[in-house]
Protein backbone atom coordinates (compact mmCIF):
# COMPACT_ATOMS: atom_id res chain seq x y z
CA UNK A 1 0.00 0.00 0.00
CA UNK A 2 2.90 2.31 0.09
CA UNK A 3 2.94 3.20 -3.33
CA UNK A 4 -0.42 4.25 -3.75
CA UNK A 5 -0.03 6.58 -0.87
CA UNK A 6 2.55 8.41 -2.43
CA UNK A 7 0.21 8.92 -5.33
CA UNK A 8 -1.11 12.38 -4.41
CA UNK A 9 -3.85 11.91 -6.84
CA UNK A 10 -4.95 8.43 -5.20
CA UNK A 11 -8.57 8.76 -3.28
CA UNK A 12 -8.40 7.60 -0.18
CA UNK A 13 -11.91 6.10 1.09
CA UNK A 14 -13.08 4.19 4.33
CA UNK A 15 -12.84 0.39 3.82
CA UNK A 16 -16.06 -1.61 3.05
CA UNK A 17 -17.27 -2.67 6.52
CA UNK A 18 -15.89 0.33 8.07
CA UNK A 19 -17.98 3.09 8.99
CA UNK A 20 -16.86 6.90 10.65
CA UNK A 21 -18.91 8.82 12.77
CA UNK A 22 -19.14 11.20 15.23
CA UNK A 23 -20.14 9.73 18.66
CA UNK A 24 -21.27 12.32 21.45
CA UNK A 25 -21.38 10.26 24.28
CA UNK A 26 -17.93 10.03 23.44
CA UNK A 27 -16.96 13.20 22.28
CA UNK A 28 -14.69 11.80 19.52
CA UNK A 29 -14.90 10.39 16.26
CA UNK A 30 -15.19 6.73 15.99
CA UNK A 31 -14.88 3.70 13.23
CA UNK A 32 -17.21 1.26 13.48
CA UNK A 33 -16.74 -2.45 11.88
CA UNK A 34 -17.90 -6.00 12.24
CA UNK A 35 -18.20 -5.64 16.11
CA UNK A 36 -15.80 -3.76 16.98
CA UNK A 37 -14.50 0.14 17.15
CA UNK A 38 -12.01 2.09 17.84
CA UNK A 39 -12.25 5.56 19.19
CA UNK A 40 -10.27 8.18 17.15
CA UNK A 41 -7.95 10.81 17.97
CA UNK A 42 -8.88 14.55 16.94
CA UNK A 43 -6.24 14.49 14.26
CA UNK A 44 -7.16 10.81 12.93
CA UNK A 45 -10.85 12.05 13.26
CA UNK A 46 -10.10 15.13 10.85
CA UNK A 47 -8.14 13.50 8.31
CA UNK A 48 -10.61 10.00 7.69
CA UNK A 49 -13.65 12.49 7.47
CA UNK A 50 -11.90 14.15 4.19
CA UNK A 51 -11.57 10.33 3.20
CA UNK A 52 -14.57 9.90 1.02
CA UNK A 53 -13.38 8.26 -2.00
CA UNK A 54 -13.53 11.27 -4.10
CA UNK A 55 -11.15 13.79 -2.50
CA UNK A 56 -7.16 13.55 -3.90
CA UNK A 57 -4.54 13.00 -1.33
CA UNK A 58 -2.80 16.00 -2.44
CA UNK A 59 -6.56 17.81 -2.45
CA UNK A 60 -6.77 16.37 1.81
CA UNK A 61 -3.48 17.49 2.82
CA UNK A 62 -4.23 21.33 1.46
CA UNK A 63 -7.33 21.55 2.95
CA UNK A 64 -6.06 20.55 6.59
CA UNK A 65 -3.13 22.91 6.16
CA UNK A 66 -5.69 25.54 5.35
CA UNK A 67 -8.07 24.50 8.12
CA UNK A 68 -5.26 24.39 11.04
CA UNK A 69 -2.60 27.32 9.69
CA UNK A 70 -0.15 24.30 8.68
CA UNK A 71 2.19 24.37 6.07
CA UNK A 72 4.08 20.97 6.39
CA UNK A 73 1.36 18.31 6.82
CA UNK A 74 1.74 16.45 4.13
CA UNK A 75 4.54 13.54 5.54
CA UNK A 76 2.09 13.20 8.90
CA UNK A 77 -1.19 12.52 6.95
CA UNK A 78 0.65 9.86 4.38
CA UNK A 79 1.83 8.14 7.67
CA UNK A 80 -1.12 8.27 8.83
CA UNK A 81 -3.02 7.03 5.97
CA UNK A 82 -0.44 4.53 5.63
CA UNK A 83 -0.78 3.28 8.76
CA UNK A 84 -4.81 3.05 8.24
CA UNK A 85 -4.47 1.34 4.98
CA UNK A 86 -2.13 -0.94 6.98
CA UNK A 87 -4.79 -1.65 9.59
CA UNK A 88 -7.49 -2.02 6.54
CA UNK A 89 -9.45 1.00 7.52
CA UNK A 90 -8.59 2.41 4.44
CA UNK A 91 -8.84 1.54 0.82
CA UNK A 92 -7.49 3.51 -2.12
CA UNK A 93 -9.43 4.41 -5.35
CA UNK A 94 -7.13 4.76 -7.86
CA UNK A 95 -6.15 8.10 -9.04
CA UNK A 96 -9.00 9.54 -11.55
CA UNK A 97 -8.41 8.60 -14.86
CA UNK A 98 -6.00 10.43 -17.56
CA UNK A 99 -7.01 10.14 -21.36
CA UNK A 100 -5.64 6.80 -23.14
CA UNK A 101 -5.76 5.57 -19.53
CA UNK A 102 -7.47 1.74 -19.77
CA UNK A 103 -10.50 1.89 -17.53
CA UNK B 1 -28.25 0.66 46.10
CA UNK B 2 -24.54 -0.54 45.96
CA UNK B 3 -22.34 2.23 45.33
CA UNK B 4 -20.84 2.37 42.17
CA UNK B 5 -16.88 1.59 42.21
CA UNK B 6 -15.21 4.31 40.59
CA UNK B 7 -13.00 3.52 37.54
CA UNK B 8 -9.96 6.12 36.75
CA UNK B 9 -12.40 8.95 35.44
CA UNK B 10 -14.49 8.39 38.90
CA UNK B 11 -17.70 7.14 36.40
CA UNK B 12 -18.33 3.65 34.97
CA UNK B 13 -17.59 3.60 31.41
CA UNK B 14 -20.47 3.53 28.60
CA UNK B 15 -22.51 0.43 27.57
CA UNK B 16 -20.63 0.69 23.91
CA UNK B 17 -21.83 -2.64 22.97
CA UNK B 18 -25.50 -3.94 23.40
CA UNK B 19 -26.49 -7.56 22.57
CA UNK B 20 -30.23 -8.51 22.19
CA UNK B 21 -30.88 -12.03 22.37
CA UNK B 22 -33.66 -11.38 20.71
CA UNK B 23 -35.63 -15.04 21.44
CA UNK B 24 -34.27 -17.63 23.13
CA UNK B 25 -36.72 -19.94 20.06
CA UNK B 26 -34.00 -21.52 17.51
CA UNK B 27 -34.10 -24.59 15.61
CA UNK B 28 -30.96 -25.61 16.79
CA UNK B 29 -29.94 -28.02 19.93
CA UNK B 30 -26.21 -26.94 20.41
CA UNK B 31 -24.81 -29.06 22.91
CA UNK B 32 -22.70 -26.17 23.88
CA UNK B 33 -25.20 -23.19 24.17
CA UNK B 34 -24.37 -20.49 25.83
CA UNK B 35 -28.37 -20.03 26.73
CA UNK B 36 -29.33 -20.27 30.39
CA UNK B 37 -30.37 -23.79 31.31
CA UNK B 38 -33.43 -22.63 32.30
CA UNK B 39 -34.35 -20.77 28.79
CA UNK B 40 -37.86 -22.31 28.54
CA UNK B 41 -38.96 -21.26 31.47
CA UNK B 42 -38.68 -17.16 29.96
CA UNK B 43 -40.48 -17.58 27.27
CA UNK B 44 -42.36 -13.86 27.08
CA UNK B 45 -40.52 -11.94 24.97
CA UNK B 46 -40.47 -8.42 24.55
CA UNK B 47 -42.44 -6.74 21.78
CA UNK B 48 -41.17 -4.91 18.95
CA UNK B 49 -42.22 -1.55 19.94
CA UNK B 50 -39.93 -2.28 23.73
CA UNK B 51 -37.29 -3.68 21.82
CA UNK B 52 -37.30 -0.49 19.72
CA UNK B 53 -37.67 2.15 22.59
CA UNK B 54 -35.05 0.17 24.12
CA UNK B 55 -32.48 0.89 21.24
CA UNK B 56 -33.46 4.59 21.35
CA UNK B 57 -32.51 4.53 25.37
CA UNK B 58 -29.24 2.71 24.91
CA UNK B 59 -28.44 5.08 21.93
CA UNK B 60 -29.14 8.11 24.24
CA UNK B 61 -26.77 6.37 26.45
CA UNK B 62 -23.93 6.27 23.78
CA UNK B 63 -24.52 2.40 22.99
CA UNK B 64 -23.14 1.90 19.31
CA UNK B 65 -22.90 -1.51 18.31
CA UNK B 66 -25.68 -3.24 18.36
CA UNK B 67 -25.40 -7.53 17.90
CA UNK B 68 -28.45 -9.34 17.05
CA UNK B 69 -28.64 -12.58 18.36
CA UNK B 70 -31.00 -15.25 20.07
CA UNK B 71 -31.98 -18.19 19.63
CA UNK B 72 -32.26 -17.76 16.28
CA UNK B 73 -32.96 -13.44 15.70
CA UNK B 74 -34.16 -15.30 12.20
CA UNK B 75 -37.11 -16.33 14.12
CA UNK B 76 -38.33 -12.93 15.16
CA UNK B 77 -40.77 -11.50 12.13
CA UNK B 78 -39.56 -8.09 13.17
CA UNK B 79 -35.79 -8.15 12.84
CA UNK B 80 -36.50 -5.91 10.05
CA UNK B 81 -38.29 -3.38 11.85
CA UNK B 82 -35.02 -3.46 14.95
CA UNK B 83 -32.59 -3.42 12.25
CA UNK B 84 -33.54 -0.53 10.66
CA UNK B 85 -35.00 1.30 13.52
CA UNK B 86 -31.00 0.78 14.68
CA UNK B 87 -29.67 1.94 11.64
CA UNK B 88 -31.22 5.04 11.56
CA UNK B 89 -30.04 6.20 15.24
CA UNK B 90 -26.66 5.24 14.69
CA UNK B 91 -26.02 1.61 15.76
CA UNK B 92 -23.34 -0.43 13.41
CA UNK B 93 -25.60 -3.82 13.45
CA UNK B 94 -24.53 -7.29 13.20
CA UNK B 95 -26.64 -10.37 12.69
CA UNK B 96 -25.35 -13.59 14.39
CA UNK B 97 -26.88 -16.19 12.50
CA UNK B 98 -26.92 -19.97 11.60
CA UNK B 99 -28.29 -18.87 8.62
CA UNK B 100 -31.03 -21.82 9.36
CA UNK B 101 -34.23 -20.14 7.72
CA UNK B 102 -32.76 -17.31 5.64
CA UNK B 103 -33.55 -16.65 2.28
CA UNK B 104 -32.31 -14.26 -0.44
CA UNK B 105 -35.53 -12.30 0.13
CA UNK B 106 -35.23 -11.58 3.51
CA UNK B 107 -31.29 -11.62 3.46
CA UNK B 108 -31.35 -7.90 0.51
CA UNK B 109 -34.94 -6.63 3.24
CA UNK B 110 -32.17 -6.99 6.17
CA UNK B 111 -29.74 -5.38 3.64
CA UNK B 112 -31.86 -2.52 2.79
CA UNK B 113 -33.11 -1.75 6.54
CA UNK B 114 -29.48 -0.75 6.93
CA UNK B 115 -27.67 -4.24 8.25
CA UNK B 116 -23.71 -3.86 8.41
CA UNK B 117 -22.24 -7.04 9.21
CA UNK B 118 -23.51 -10.57 9.15
CA UNK B 119 -21.43 -13.49 11.64
CA UNK B 120 -22.56 -16.88 10.37
CA UNK B 121 -21.83 -19.54 12.18
CA UNK B 122 -21.21 -23.27 11.72
CA UNK B 123 -24.02 -24.93 14.54
CA UNK B 124 -22.90 -28.41 14.03
CA UNK B 125 -24.22 -29.48 17.12
CA UNK B 126 -22.60 -33.13 16.96
CA UNK B 127 -26.08 -34.59 16.03
CA UNK B 128 -25.25 -32.96 12.57
CA UNK B 129 -21.56 -33.44 13.03
CA UNK B 130 -21.53 -36.34 10.28
CA UNK B 131 -23.80 -34.24 7.88
CA UNK B 132 -21.39 -31.44 8.76
CA UNK B 133 -17.93 -33.04 7.83
CA UNK B 134 -19.54 -34.95 4.76
CA UNK B 135 -20.52 -31.62 3.56
CA UNK B 136 -23.72 -32.76 2.62
CA UNK B 137 -26.38 -30.53 3.83
CA UNK B 138 -24.85 -27.92 6.03
CA UNK B 139 -22.64 -27.64 3.15
CA UNK B 140 -24.79 -26.50 0.95
CA UNK B 141 -27.10 -24.29 3.16
CA UNK B 142 -24.10 -22.57 4.55
CA UNK B 143 -23.01 -22.49 0.48
CA UNK B 144 -26.01 -21.25 -0.60
CA UNK B 145 -26.66 -18.43 1.89
CA UNK B 146 -22.27 -17.30 1.67
CA UNK B 147 -23.37 -16.88 -1.37
CA UNK B 148 -26.27 -14.15 -1.06
CA UNK B 149 -23.83 -12.88 1.31
CA UNK B 150 -21.48 -11.98 -0.81
CA UNK B 151 -23.43 -10.92 -3.73
CA UNK B 152 -25.13 -8.32 -1.25
CA UNK B 153 -21.08 -7.30 -0.73
CA UNK B 154 -20.92 -7.99 2.77
CA UNK B 155 -17.65 -9.61 3.86
CA UNK B 156 -18.14 -13.33 4.67
CA UNK B 157 -17.59 -14.07 8.50
CA UNK B 158 -17.97 -17.71 9.73
CA UNK B 159 -17.78 -18.72 13.00
CA UNK B 160 -17.22 -22.65 14.51
CA UNK B 161 -17.44 -23.56 17.76
CA UNK B 162 -14.52 -25.83 18.43
CA UNK B 163 -14.42 -28.99 20.62
CA UNK B 164 -13.59 -32.21 21.74
CA UNK B 165 -16.04 -33.96 19.04
CA UNK B 166 -15.58 -31.84 15.98
CA UNK B 167 -11.42 -30.52 16.92
CA UNK B 168 -10.04 -33.37 15.16
CA UNK B 169 -11.59 -32.42 11.34
CA UNK B 170 -10.24 -28.62 12.03
CA UNK B 171 -8.58 -29.49 7.94
CA UNK B 172 -12.02 -30.02 6.55
CA UNK B 173 -13.29 -27.34 8.58
CA UNK B 174 -11.11 -24.64 7.16
CA UNK B 175 -10.86 -26.29 3.92
CA UNK B 176 -14.55 -25.73 3.51
CA UNK B 177 -14.27 -22.18 5.22
CA UNK B 178 -12.15 -21.52 2.22
CA UNK B 179 -14.49 -23.26 -0.27
CA UNK B 180 -17.47 -21.29 0.91
CA UNK B 181 -14.78 -18.02 0.26
CA UNK B 182 -14.79 -16.68 3.93
CA UNK B 183 -12.51 -13.87 4.40
CA UNK B 184 -12.52 -14.43 8.30
CA UNK B 185 -12.84 -17.51 10.09
CA UNK B 186 -13.07 -17.56 13.98
CA UNK B 187 -12.34 -21.66 15.70
CA UNK B 188 -13.14 -21.35 18.88
CA UNK B 189 -13.13 -23.19 21.52
CA UNK B 190 -16.51 -23.39 23.49
CA UNK B 191 -16.95 -21.73 26.70
CA UNK B 192 -18.12 -24.04 29.53
CA UNK B 193 -21.08 -22.26 30.96
CA UNK B 194 -24.70 -23.10 31.10
CA UNK B 195 -25.16 -26.40 28.24
CA UNK B 196 -21.48 -26.41 27.20
CA UNK B 197 -21.20 -26.74 31.19
CA UNK B 198 -23.43 -29.83 31.69
CA UNK B 199 -21.37 -31.45 28.45
CA UNK B 200 -18.36 -29.93 29.59
CA UNK B 201 -16.45 -33.50 30.09
CA UNK B 202 -17.45 -34.57 26.58
CA UNK B 203 -16.44 -31.66 25.05
CA UNK B 204 -13.13 -30.04 26.64
CA UNK B 205 -10.31 -31.43 24.21
CA UNK B 206 -7.16 -32.89 24.93
CA UNK B 207 -3.93 -31.09 25.35
CA UNK B 208 -2.76 -32.85 21.75
CA UNK B 209 -5.51 -32.69 20.10
CA UNK B 210 -5.05 -28.71 21.07
CA UNK B 211 -1.88 -28.86 19.71
CA UNK B 212 -2.47 -31.02 16.83
CA UNK B 213 -5.38 -28.18 15.85
CA UNK B 214 -3.30 -25.11 16.62
CA UNK B 215 -0.62 -26.34 14.11
CA UNK B 216 -3.22 -27.45 11.19
CA UNK B 217 -4.12 -23.77 12.04
CA UNK B 218 -0.93 -22.26 11.18
CA UNK B 219 -0.12 -24.47 8.13
CA UNK B 220 -3.41 -23.13 6.59
CA UNK B 221 -2.43 -19.18 7.71
CA UNK B 222 0.77 -19.68 5.80
CA UNK B 223 -0.71 -21.08 3.13
CA UNK B 224 -3.68 -18.89 3.03
CA UNK B 225 -1.67 -15.33 4.03
CA UNK B 226 -4.45 -12.57 3.83
CA UNK B 227 -6.93 -14.07 1.87
CA UNK B 228 -8.67 -15.75 4.77
CA UNK B 229 -7.42 -14.81 8.34
CA UNK B 230 -8.01 -17.62 11.04
CA UNK B 231 -8.81 -16.84 14.76
CA UNK B 232 -8.24 -19.86 17.14
CA UNK B 233 -9.52 -19.78 20.73
CA UNK B 234 -8.02 -22.15 23.16
CA UNK B 235 -10.20 -23.22 26.24
CA UNK B 236 -8.86 -21.08 28.75
CA UNK B 237 -9.27 -24.14 31.10
CA UNK B 238 -5.71 -24.43 29.62
CA UNK B 239 -4.75 -21.03 30.56
CA UNK B 240 -2.89 -20.18 34.11
CA UNK B 241 -4.29 -16.60 34.15
CA UNK B 242 -8.08 -16.14 33.73
CA UNK B 243 -9.84 -13.88 30.53
CA UNK B 244 -10.44 -10.14 31.37
CA UNK B 245 -14.26 -11.07 30.89
CA UNK B 246 -16.67 -8.93 29.16
CA UNK B 247 -13.99 -5.98 29.68
CA UNK B 248 -14.78 -6.01 32.78
CA UNK B 249 -18.72 -6.53 34.44
CA UNK B 250 -21.20 -3.06 33.33
CA UNK B 251 -18.00 -1.35 31.81
CA UNK B 252 -18.68 -1.82 28.27
CA UNK B 253 -21.38 -4.56 27.63
CA UNK B 254 -25.20 -4.82 28.02
CA UNK B 255 -27.49 -7.76 27.00
CA UNK B 256 -30.81 -7.71 26.97
CA UNK B 257 -32.64 -11.12 27.01
CA UNK B 258 -35.76 -11.86 25.34
CA UNK B 259 -37.43 -11.55 28.23
CA UNK B 260 -36.59 -7.76 28.60
CA UNK B 261 -33.97 -8.97 31.64
CA UNK B 262 -30.76 -6.80 31.33
CA UNK B 263 -27.36 -8.02 32.21
CA UNK B 264 -23.77 -7.64 32.12
CA UNK B 265 -22.61 -10.49 30.48
CA UNK B 266 -24.57 -13.24 28.61
CA UNK B 267 -24.71 -15.70 30.90
CA UNK B 268 -24.61 -13.44 34.24
CA UNK B 269 -28.36 -14.60 35.06
CA UNK B 270 -27.09 -18.14 36.60
CA UNK B 271 -25.62 -15.62 39.32
CA UNK B 272 -27.28 -16.78 42.67
CA UNK B 273 -28.67 -13.94 44.72
CA UNK B 274 -27.98 -11.26 42.28
CA UNK B 275 -31.32 -9.23 41.24
CA UNK B 276 -31.06 -8.04 37.50
CA UNK B 277 -33.93 -5.54 36.34
CA UNK B 278 -36.27 -5.39 33.47
CA UNK B 279 -36.34 -2.95 30.45
CA UNK B 280 -39.98 -3.26 30.91
CA UNK B 281 -40.44 -1.47 33.91
CA UNK B 282 -37.11 0.54 34.25
CA UNK B 283 -35.22 3.37 32.14
CA UNK B 284 -31.79 1.45 30.69
CA UNK B 285 -29.62 4.74 32.52
CA UNK B 286 -30.93 3.77 35.81
CA UNK B 287 -30.06 0.34 34.97
CA UNK B 288 -26.69 0.84 33.81
CA UNK B 289 -25.55 3.51 36.47
CA UNK B 290 -27.46 2.51 39.37
CA UNK B 291 -28.88 -0.83 39.63
CA UNK B 292 -27.49 -3.50 42.23
CA UNK B 293 -27.09 -6.09 39.31
CA UNK B 294 -24.86 -4.12 37.53
CA UNK B 295 -22.35 -2.27 40.40
CA UNK B 296 -22.08 -5.48 41.79
CA UNK B 297 -18.45 -6.53 40.39
CA UNK B 298 -17.86 -2.98 38.96
CA UNK B 299 -14.49 -1.95 39.44
CA UNK B 300 -12.30 -3.83 42.40
CA UNK B 301 -13.40 -3.35 45.49
CA UNK B 302 -15.57 -6.33 45.70
CA UNK B 303 -12.68 -8.46 45.78
CA UNK B 304 -11.88 -10.97 47.80
CA UNK B 305 -8.21 -12.73 48.65
CA UNK B 306 -6.27 -14.16 46.62
CA UNK B 307 -7.56 -11.07 44.15
CA UNK B 308 -7.94 -8.22 46.30
CA UNK B 309 -3.93 -8.57 47.13
CA UNK B 310 -3.14 -9.04 43.65
CA UNK B 311 -0.41 -7.13 41.35
CA UNK B 312 -2.35 -8.57 38.30
CA UNK B 313 -5.96 -7.70 39.52
CA UNK B 314 -6.39 -4.46 37.09
CA UNK B 315 -5.07 -6.65 34.31
CA UNK B 316 -7.45 -9.98 34.69
CA UNK B 317 -10.05 -8.01 37.01
CA UNK B 318 -10.45 -11.20 38.45
CA UNK B 319 -11.20 -13.33 35.67
CA UNK B 320 -15.04 -14.46 34.83
CA UNK B 321 -17.85 -13.96 37.23
CA UNK B 322 -19.83 -16.73 35.85
CA UNK B 323 -17.33 -18.99 36.27
CA UNK B 324 -16.05 -18.71 39.93
CA UNK B 325 -19.95 -19.62 40.51
CA UNK B 326 -19.63 -22.92 38.19
CA UNK B 327 -16.58 -23.92 39.76
CA UNK B 328 -16.14 -22.19 42.97
CA UNK B 329 -19.59 -21.70 43.84
CA UNK B 330 -18.95 -18.30 44.62
CA UNK B 331 -19.22 -15.76 42.17
CA UNK B 332 -17.27 -13.44 44.42
CA UNK B 333 -13.96 -15.60 44.69
CA UNK B 334 -11.36 -15.73 41.95
CA UNK B 335 -11.81 -17.21 38.26
CA UNK B 336 -10.70 -20.74 39.23
CA UNK B 337 -8.69 -21.03 35.96
CA UNK B 338 -6.42 -18.82 37.35
CA UNK B 339 -3.33 -20.72 39.06
CA UNK B 340 -3.56 -18.59 42.06
CA UNK B 341 -7.05 -19.87 42.96
CA UNK B 342 -7.01 -22.21 45.96
CA UNK B 343 -10.41 -23.70 43.76
CA UNK B 344 -7.85 -23.76 40.72
CA UNK B 345 -8.05 -28.12 41.32
CA UNK B 346 -10.93 -28.22 39.98
CA UNK B 347 -9.78 -26.92 36.35
CA UNK B 348 -6.37 -28.89 36.65
CA UNK B 349 -8.74 -31.89 37.73
CA UNK B 350 -11.15 -31.39 34.26
CA UNK B 351 -8.00 -30.87 32.44
CA UNK B 352 -6.53 -34.59 33.48
CA UNK B 353 -9.87 -36.22 32.59
CA UNK B 354 -9.59 -34.62 29.46
CA UNK B 355 -6.45 -36.54 28.32
CA UNK B 356 -8.01 -39.69 29.13
CA UNK B 357 -9.03 -41.15 25.88
CA UNK B 358 -12.91 -41.76 27.14
CA UNK B 359 -13.47 -38.45 29.42
CA UNK B 360 -16.78 -38.98 30.30
CA UNK B 361 -19.50 -41.85 29.58
CA UNK B 362 -22.24 -40.01 30.02
CA UNK B 363 -24.56 -38.71 27.23
CA UNK B 364 -24.60 -35.22 25.84
CA UNK B 365 -27.69 -33.41 26.87
CA UNK B 366 -28.71 -31.35 23.77
CA UNK B 367 -30.35 -27.94 24.04
CA UNK B 368 -33.70 -29.01 23.81
CA UNK B 369 -37.28 -27.21 25.47
CA UNK B 370 -38.00 -30.61 27.15
CA UNK B 371 -34.51 -30.76 28.91
CA UNK B 372 -34.66 -27.30 30.09
CA UNK B 373 -37.98 -28.06 31.94
CA UNK B 374 -36.74 -31.14 33.19
CA UNK B 375 -33.43 -29.20 34.72
CA UNK B 376 -35.05 -26.09 36.02
CA UNK B 377 -37.15 -25.31 39.02
CA UNK B 378 -40.82 -24.36 37.54
CA UNK B 379 -43.88 -22.18 39.23
CA UNK B 380 -46.47 -25.14 37.30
Amino acid sequence: MTVPALDASARPAIARGFRLQWEVAQGAFVLLYPEGMVKLNGSAGEILQRCDGNRTLSWIVADLERVFARRDLAADVVAFLELAADKGWVEWRPSAERPGAQS
Amino acid sequence: MTSVTANATGQPGLPLWLLFELTYRCPLQCVFCYNPIDFARHSRELETAEWLRVLREARALGSVQLGLSGGEPLLREDLEAVVAEAHRLGFYTNLITSGVGLNEARLAALKAAGLDHIQLSFQDSTRELNDFLSHTRTFELKRRVAGWIKQLGYPMVLNCVIHRLNIDHIDRIIELAVDIGAEYLELANAQYYSWAHLNRDQLLPSRAQLLAAEQATQRWRARLGHRMRILFVVPDYYEDRPKRCMNGWGSTFMTVTPDGTALPCHTARMLPGLVFPNVRDTPLREIWFASEGFNRFRGLGWMKEPCASCPERTLDLGGCRCQAYLLAHDAAAADPVCAKSPHHGVVVAAVARAQRANASERPLVFRRREESLARSPGDE
